[in-house]
């Protein structure tokens, strides 16, 4: 792992670029490009020299680190004191830094029993369009002075400011986990995901797709047992991996062409309206849908639940989020408190 | 400046002649929250009692530029609903229907003065319940525990309000109603509902809520250990988290605090131990009893001079009920007292309850302490006489020193309270010039004119500058182009 402070260096682009109001690209790992709107800037601020965990005390369950440090260095760093960052982010791929996960905002499956990467987010160093370096938030668990600006970060796709460094929540990791699988018909297992989240058990993750509903278990050994007895079904062996593949992608469903889009909607939504086939993580709270039905169509199903839809990957990038027409002026005006002269990564947000 | 009566006339148009309250001696009710060393008599009081007259009562405050202060249940202790001159007090409080309750969605659909505890009473019957409480929950409303990221006893496990609302509508100065959040687990766009919750009521008025609601576990067990020193129930706290143990809730009472409690209502707390920990662990009964037997061996392991497991809900209740009236406790030993509200990191817990002490002993008052020893949410309770002059004076003061003895050991001014009116002169401590401008900038984008609860949460540079929290070179502050309100 190597550790340098580029504080100064990336102070001084944002500097320099606002003197001649030249738009930047912000860049980590170079993994989540797909995502979100057309980049137009063509000058690059990397980040990805921006490295090291800084503090990590494992008794206070606090993490903090560059924003340009590699995820699989922080996840290394936790699982030696087996700990972990509770909203499982997907890496898609080894490159991912900490600041490229926080500005995307993804969790994976565990994210309904454990929460978001915004819920794990406690504080940040930012440097603003007018490049200034500022702290928000702190290392403490509780913490209501000011608004709350770190949290506003998580899934601001770098818009809003450049994070230099952030503070996280960590989790210990479960004693003993455990996977069940069972064969079931997606509007039964979207029941069954939904009555078994309704009974206190040690749930970390439900996904449906290919005919099976998954259920993962985490806790002391005695109570995975006694909740999988209670629950049934087929117990996986290669359960870790099915997880890991789910939340890197990496499952043939994610394979296929075509445009593929992320719902989030209530957990018992029905969705049928909409053609295509769908794979249901989070106990029902989030679809993915593989769909040939025009944006409209798909933004509007998500709408009429009263949820969101995202053009995950897909051709048409000016159809990847539909703003409220309210929110959409309201959202110009937050960015341009934080970045007067527009030059963190245009295009990239839909206003 | 008074409010002029043709603005008044406007206003009973809109909620009707029985919703506005115009006449000084029934504005007295409204002068002040629950941290009564501040007051201010509104010049009017304006209680909607539909959803609908929000939008335009505050449409009409745009036009006629009349500032607002929206108010719940005034149980905040930071003087964060304190009416401001010439303007309105917003009341919210007979908006208290629950909309509904999904107990498929596990959620429920609320107005925002409904009640913190009817929330959980509501969904009860479906085997679900609202899991931040704070300790004013029968009375705080949810636009308040909103507009404070209100946290409670079991925030370590279950989170802070804004990890447990799903959607909130926003009505903003001019009159727009915005929906932030959605059905889902996360919305698209900007997190706007992240940065609504815990505004003070500076961004926009909560008009309605969708919470989350979670299964009621079906076994609770609470551990009462005993402690000879304050470090000792320190590393305890320290050691319990670092074992991967995360306790419901964690709450510690030092000895000033067992002893008054105990003279309240006996609930047979050992009187002699230098500090209480209360241990509280839910869920399935197998993790349950998991969780028992490791948080006892951590807590033998401490040194904890006596640990008892309560062995039965009538126990449970009785180790709690000193816990849950500390403060009319210390209200019985004390004419007045303040109560704080700083977080610092847990494994400075020791250090910090002894720089207190000293500090305390230098102003010459005293100080009880019970808190959330879990998430390292310090309450200490300045104890004061309101009648002997200066008294107040000097609790604030230590007040003050403790916040700032909190942000230097790496931690905040706020958990839990809020900022408010009160902790404006701390904000300049933990913040700097460019955060505070920027907080402004933040603040603009939603409410331009700066009428939503003006001049609280966030302190104007030149206030710091006043208090001598900050230095502003000859006068200048940064962006003097930037309007401030
Ligand atoms: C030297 C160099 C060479 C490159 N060469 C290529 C190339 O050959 N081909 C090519 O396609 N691309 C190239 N890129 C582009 C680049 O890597 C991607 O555009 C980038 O988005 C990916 O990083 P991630 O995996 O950490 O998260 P990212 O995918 O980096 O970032 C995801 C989102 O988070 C934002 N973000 C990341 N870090 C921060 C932060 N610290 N603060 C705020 N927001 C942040 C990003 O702006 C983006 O919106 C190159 C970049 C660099 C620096
Ligand atoms: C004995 C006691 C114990 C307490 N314990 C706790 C505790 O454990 N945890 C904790 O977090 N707090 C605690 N508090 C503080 C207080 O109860 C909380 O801050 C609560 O959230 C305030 O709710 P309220 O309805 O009384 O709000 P109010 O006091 O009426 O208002 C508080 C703030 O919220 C704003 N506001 C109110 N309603 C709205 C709305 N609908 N839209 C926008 N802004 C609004 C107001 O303008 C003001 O700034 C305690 C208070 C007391 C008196």
């Amino acid at each position: 792992m190597t550790n340098a402070d580029m504080s100064d260096v990336v102070v001084e682009q944002i500097r320099q670029a606002g003197a001649a109001r030249r738009p930047l690209r912000i860049v980590g790992g170079n993994s989540k490009t797909f995502y979100g709107g057309a980049d137009t800037a063509d000058t690059v601020l990397s980040l990805a020299e921006h490295r090291g965990i800084i503090a990590y005390e494992p008794s206070e369950l606090v993490i903090t680190a560059r924003a340009g440090t590699p995820l699989a260095d922080i996840n290394e760093t936790l699982t030696e004191h087996r700990q972990m960052l509770g909203f499982e982010p997907p890496a898609f791929g080894t490159r991912a830094t900490l600041g490229g996960t926080l500005a995307c905002g993804f969790s994976g499956p565990r994210r309904p029993f454990a929460g978001s990467a915004r819920d794990f987010m406690l504080g940040c160093r930012i440097v603003n369009g007018r490049a200034e370096t500022l702290n928000f938030g702190g290392r403490v668990i509780k913490n209501v002075a000011g608004f709350d600006v770190s949290r506003l970060m998580v899934g601001a796709l770098g818009t809003l400011g450049v994070l230099l460094e952030a503070s996280l929540r960590v989790l210990p990791m479960p004693e003993a986990e455990l996977t069940l699988a069972q064969s079931l018909a997606e509007d039964q297992a979207l029941a069954a995901m939904n009555r078994l989240q309704g009974q206190s058990l040690p749930l970390s993750a439900l996904s449906h797709h290919d005919g099976r509903l998954r259920v993962r278990l985490s806790g002391a050994e005695t109570a995975v047992a006694a909740a999988a007895a209670r629950i049934g079904g087929e117990i996986l062996g290669d359960g870790p991996e099915y997880w890991h593949a789910l939340r890197e992608q990496a499952l043939a469903f994610f394979a296929e062409t075509g445009d593929l889009w992320r719902l989030s909607v209530s957990p018992a939504a029905l969705l049928s309206a909409l053609p295509g086939r769908q794979l249901l993580d989070w106990g029902g709270a989030l679809r993915w849908l593989k769909t040939d039905a025009p944006a409209e169509a798909v933004h509007a199903a998500a709408r009429a639940v009263g949820g969101h839809a995202v053009l995950w990957r897909g051709a048409d990038k000016t159809a990847w989020l539909s703003a409220e027409p309210a929110l959409a002026g309201l959202q110009s005006r937050l960015c341009a408190a934080f970045d007067p002269y527009g030059l963190f990564n245009p295009g990239r947000m839909p206003f | 400046m008074t409010i002029a009566s043709s603005f008044i006339r406007l206003c009973r148009q809109i909620v009707g002649d029985a919703n506005v309250i115009a006449d000084p001696a029934l504005l007295r009710v409204y002068e002040c929250d629950a941290l009564a060393a501040y007051t201010q008599l509104p010049d009017l009081v304006v209680l909607p009692d539909s959803v609908e007259q929000i939008p335009a009562v505050l449409r009409l405050c745009h036009v006629h530029q009349i500032p607002v202060v929206a108010r719940g249940a005034g149980t905040g202790l930071s003087g964060g609903a304190l009416p401001v001159p010439g303007g309105i007090v917003l009341g919210l409080a007979k908006l208290n229907r629950i909309l509904g309750v999904d107990p498929i969605n596990r959620t429920a659909t609320v107005q925002p003065g409904v009640r913190n505890l009817a929330i959980s009473e509501a969904a009860r019957p479906h085997g679900l319940y609202y899991p931040p409480d704070p300790s004013s929950q029968i009375a705080c409303s949810i636009g308040g525990n909103i507009a404070e990221n209100a946290g409670g006893v079991h925030c370590l496990k279950y989170g802070l309000t804004v990890h447990n609302v799903l959607q909130i509508k926003l009505a903003t100065i001019t009159g727009e109603l915005l929906t932030l959040g959605g059905s889902g687990l996360d919305g698209a766009g900007y997190d706007l509902l992240a940065l609504a919750i815990g505004s003070e009521g500076l961004l926009g008025v909560v008009v309605e809520a969708t919470l989350r609601l979670l299964p009621t576990p079906p076994r609770v067990q609470v551990l009462l250990a005993a402690f000879a020193t304050i470090e000792q129930a320190g590393a305890a706290v320290a050691d319990i988290i670092g074992a991967g143990l995360i306790p419901a809730g964690l709450e510690l009472m030092d000895n000033a605090a067992i002893r008054a409690t105990e003279a309240f209502v006996h609930a047979g707390y050992p009187v002699e131990a230098a500090a209480i920990l209360l241990c509280e662990l839910d869920g399935q009964p197998e993790q349950v009893d998991a969780d028992l037997a490791r948080a006892e061996a951590l807590l033998r392991a401490a040194g904890a001079s006596e640990i008892r497991v309560a062995a039965d809900a009538a126990q449970r209740q009785r180790f709690w009920a000193g816990r849950k009236a500390a403060f009319p406790a210390v209200g019985r030993i004390a004419s007045d007292y303040y109560c704080m509200d700083g977080t610092i990191p847990r494994r400075h817990l020791a250090a910090v309850l002894a720089e207190i002490a000293t500090l305390a002993e230098r102003y010459g008052l005293s100080v009880v302490n019970v808190f959330h020893a879990g998430d390292g949410n310090l309450h200490p309770l300045i104890l004061y006489d309101a009648g002997r002059p200066g008294d107040f004076d000097k609790a604030e003061a230590l007040g003050g020193d403790i916040l700032e003895l909190c942000v230097r050991v790496g931690g905040t001014i706020t958990g839990e309270h809020g900022v408010g009116h009160e902790k404006l002169p701390q904000m300049c401590v933990q913040f700097q010039a460019a955060e505070l401008e920027q907080f402004h900038a933040l603040k603009q984008a939603f409410d331009p004119d700066g009428l939503l609860n003006p001049g609280k949460a966030v302190p104007t540079l030149h206030r710091c500058a006043e208090l001598g929290k900050m230095h502003v070179h000859g006068g200048r502050l940064p962006h003097p182009e930037l309007e401030r309100f």
